[in-house]
């Protein structure tokens, strides 16, 4: 009876993969094995498999929660799994194989640390084995597993195991590469390799699935680079709790980067303003320094008008600063996009208005090149853009910083979220005309 | 860089943060669901992390379906008050009174006449956002839930066209009779839950913890019996809901796990006297926690149905 004195690390995974590869069966097979699951559940399960399933359990049903997906047998959204070892807690994004669901994939890795392909061993190396790894590169997931599952239906032949890894390794430079990448041969069906060693792999010398998930280095996966903090909220209280803090102006909001401290000269954008961070104030006391990803309440020294959308940020390598960007976006509604349509932009904590001045290119994943556009993306497109924005984005490119170098697009009117964007670098740092600050 | 480094809880509880931040800057008349009950005692915890030291700057609002464990509504209306918070009641027999809503004939329950009740509390207070306690690790259909999770005019859920959710950036965008619920606690687990519990020294209403209640068994649960019916003048409310002269009644030790109202809660017997012992149980259990919900064993959608019709 394990309750967690020690300090636990929190892995967020998804899998990815085509139809049938056994996405939902490995995640089942994963909870069933670490005994993750509850006597209710496996009783559903085995009421459900009486029904429809011929008597045998179905482990996909597990994660297939809405009727659509149980009756269909298809996965249609992204579902969340949370699951605990003595080592490590998960959360696991099981997201769907269907080409147009794609847009559930990029939601389900935005925030991952590690991404599981899912490879049938039969079919080997598909356009959806692509499209998975290339969007998993792009979104810059620092761990990539690819599962060659089905391997008991090829004889558990290790040529094929590394026909297929050659075959992907061939294409992932192409991509930009992964700082990690693993192999796995498993049957997810049968658990070979997933929680347990299998027999039939003598051939194979790493890890099983679950060990890989428990033991991979993510300590240093959040970004520790130059300071950002996107002022999410003023809190400036009418009444506030304690009378001291009747002058009280605090910026509140998640360090998006970095790490901040007391006394620490600081630079607000866009207006420019260098101040000094004068508290650390959070409802448990205040801190001498403050990381990604805390939340935190900042005070500065002046009292600058600084409102939700601004940025604070160290002296040190600043963001760039623009109202024209580049960046590569996937396309997200069955609606194309159009040049020369406004759309609404959220990069960090603000919205503006923005206009797709260029659809330079696309990919086709069955080559991984670019390719003529023709001015649109349809859904489940990836490409290049250029945008221009009412007003301009304090930003840095997405293979920085995850959280200052993304955005959404939304549609005006219907609001919906339409394209998931991730910012070119910038073309200069900006330089912002200091005026310090003087009464 | 070790010592930059959050444990599981307090990355659960920087995300929450951030999204209840969202809520406060991006919608101009939210609403935070507090029940009494154990999750919405970690969004109270967590909206004093996001916003002090000004004031929580959203009201409570609780819909009572007139079955509650009074227990519950004392404390309810204990925190909101330590908090200086405004806290809003509507309740299903008013509803039946301004024919917001109707009894269904046969039908003891009212779980789910709560939602006509609380669309109208939205309509009512033209409240754009909920905040609710609702957590994905609960329930099949709850697991494909967003943080930000769209209801259109009708209060609808529709699951099959949901908007994107992608990194840490919200779509908070809603038209005008449109509202969105937003749950912060999305990732926690059942365990998460009672660990920040611990961490923060949190109280809990004391059905939490063991105590002595005459139950009676019922659909292969254990059901608190009601309290007995005085004012002849009204009808009982809880008709239908107490045992009947076969059923097996007894006086046992035990607690709730999750608190619906006094219809749909299971006690489960147990000895459990600190936040410990309950630790301890949760990680030893062997059936999850909406397995002591009788509305949840209606059918394998039960859930996603109520979701689609404005449920939270």
């Amino acid at each position: 009876m394990s309750t967690h004195s020690h300090p636990i690390e929190l892995l967020r995974f998804n899998t990815c993969g085509s139809v049938d590869d056994g996405k939902s069966t490995l995640i089942g097979r994963l909870l069933y094995d670490s005994k993750s699951l509850m006597e209710d559940q496996v009783e559903a399960l085995e009421k459900s498999a009486d029904i429809t399933g011929g008597g045998q359990i179905n482990l996909a049903n597990l994660t297939d929660g809405l009727r659509a997906e149980r009756e269909q047998g298809i996965t249609i959204d992204v579902a969340y799994r949370y699951f605990a070892t003595p080592k490590r807690k998960f959360i696991v994004a099981d997201t769907p194989g269907h080409v147009q669901y794609t847009r559930n994939m990029v939601t389900g890795a935005s925030s991952a640390n590690l991404s599981i392909v899912l490879v049938d061993a039969r079919l080997g190396v598909i356009e959806q084995t692509r499209r998975h790894t290339y969007i998993a590169t792009l979104l810059g997931i620092p761990h990539l597993v690819i599962a060659v599952n089905k391997m008991d239906l090829v004889e558990w032949k290790e040529e094929r195991f590394q026909e297929i890894r050659s075959e992907i390794e061939g294409f992932l430079p192409k991509l930009g590469g992964f700082r990690d990448v693993k192999f796995l041969p498993v049957s997810a069906l049968n658990g070979d390799n997933v929680v347990d060693f299998s027999k039939h792999t003598p051939w194979y010398e790493g890890p099983t699935l679950l060990g890989h998930l428990e033991t991979v280095h993510i300590a240093s996966d959040w970004n520790y680079g130059a300071f950002r903090f996107p002022v999410q909220w003023v809190n400036r209280p009418n009444n506030p709790t304690d009378h001291s803090l009747h002058d009280f102006r605090g910026l509140s909001g998640q360090i998006a980067s970095g790490v901040v401290r007391k006394g620490q000269q600081v630079v607000v954008l866009p207006a420019g303003i260098k101040t000094t961070v004068k508290d650390i104030w959070t409802y448990d006391g205040s801190l001498a320094e403050a990381f990604c990803p805390q939340s935190a309440t900042l005070c500065l020294e002046h009292d600058i008008d600084i409102s939700r959308g601004d940025m604070i940020v160290g002296l040190e390598n600043l963001p760039g600063r623009s109202s024209e960007l580049s960046a590569r976006v996937c396309w997200m509604n069955p609606r194309p996009l159009q040049t020369g349509k406004k759309y609404f932009l959220k990069h960090t904590t603000q919205t503006v208005q923005a206009v797709v001045t260029a659809v330079e290119n696309k990919i086709n994943f069955d080559t991984l090149e670019t390719v003529e556009a023709a001015g649109t993306l349809a859904m489940n497109d990836i490409g290049a853009i250029k945008i221009r924005t009412a007003k301009p984005l304090v930003f840095d490119g997405y293979a920085t910083n995850r959280l200052t170098g993304s955005f959404i697009l939304i549609e005006q009117g219907t609001n919906l979220t339409v394209g998931a964007g991730m910012l070119a670098p910038p073309l200069e740092a900006c330089k912002p005309e200091y005026s310090d600050f003087a009464i | 860089m070790s010592s930059y480094h959050l444990d599981h809880l307090q990355y659960l509880e920087t995300e929450a943060i951030h999204v209840m931040r969202e809520v406060a800057a991006e919608f101009e008349r939210p609403a935070l669901l507090f029940s009494g009950g154990k999750d919405s005692i970690c969004l109270l915890r967590l909206a004093e992390k996001a916003f002090r030291p000004s004031d929580i700057p959203m009201p409570f609002l609780n819909v009572e379906t007139g079955h509650e464990f009074p227990e519950l509504i004392e404390f309810r209306d204990r925190r909101a008050k330590e908090l200086g918070a405004k806290l809003i009641v509507r309740t299903v027999d008013e509803a039946f009174a301004k024919g917001i809503a109707h009894p269904t004939p046969g039908q003891v329950s009212r779980n789910q006449l709560q939602i006509p009740v609380l669309l109208a509390a939205i309509e009512e207070f033209q409240f754009d956002c909920a905040i609710g306690g609702a957590r994905r690790d609960e329930e099949k259909a709850r697991a494909k839930e967003r943080f930000f999770s769209f209801r259109d005019s009708f209060g609808q859920w529709d699951p099959k066209n949901q908007r994107p959710e992608i990194w840490n950036l919200y779509n908070a965008r809603v038209n005008p009779g449109e509202n969105m619920r937003v749950f912060p606690l999305s990732n926690w687990t059942e365990m998460d839950v009672w660990e920040y519990i611990k961490k923060e020294k949190l109280e809990v209403p004391n059905i939490y913890f063991s105590h002595e209640r005459e139950c009676y068994r019922k659909g292969g649960q254990w059901l608190p019996v009601p309290p007995p019916h005085t004012d002849a003048t009204k009808p009982d409310p809880y008709a239908g809901a107490r045992p009947k002269p076969n059923d097996t009644v007894k006086k046992m030790i035990c607690r709730v796990r999750t608190i619906a109202d006094m219809i749909s809660t299971g006690m489960i017997e147990s000895k459990t006297e600190t936040i410990d012992d309950i630790i301890g149980e949760v990680s030893a259990a062997r059936v999850t926690e909406r397995g002591t919900r009788a509305d949840d064993k209606a059918s394998e959608a039960a859930m996603e149905d109520r979701k689609k019709a404005g449920y939270f």
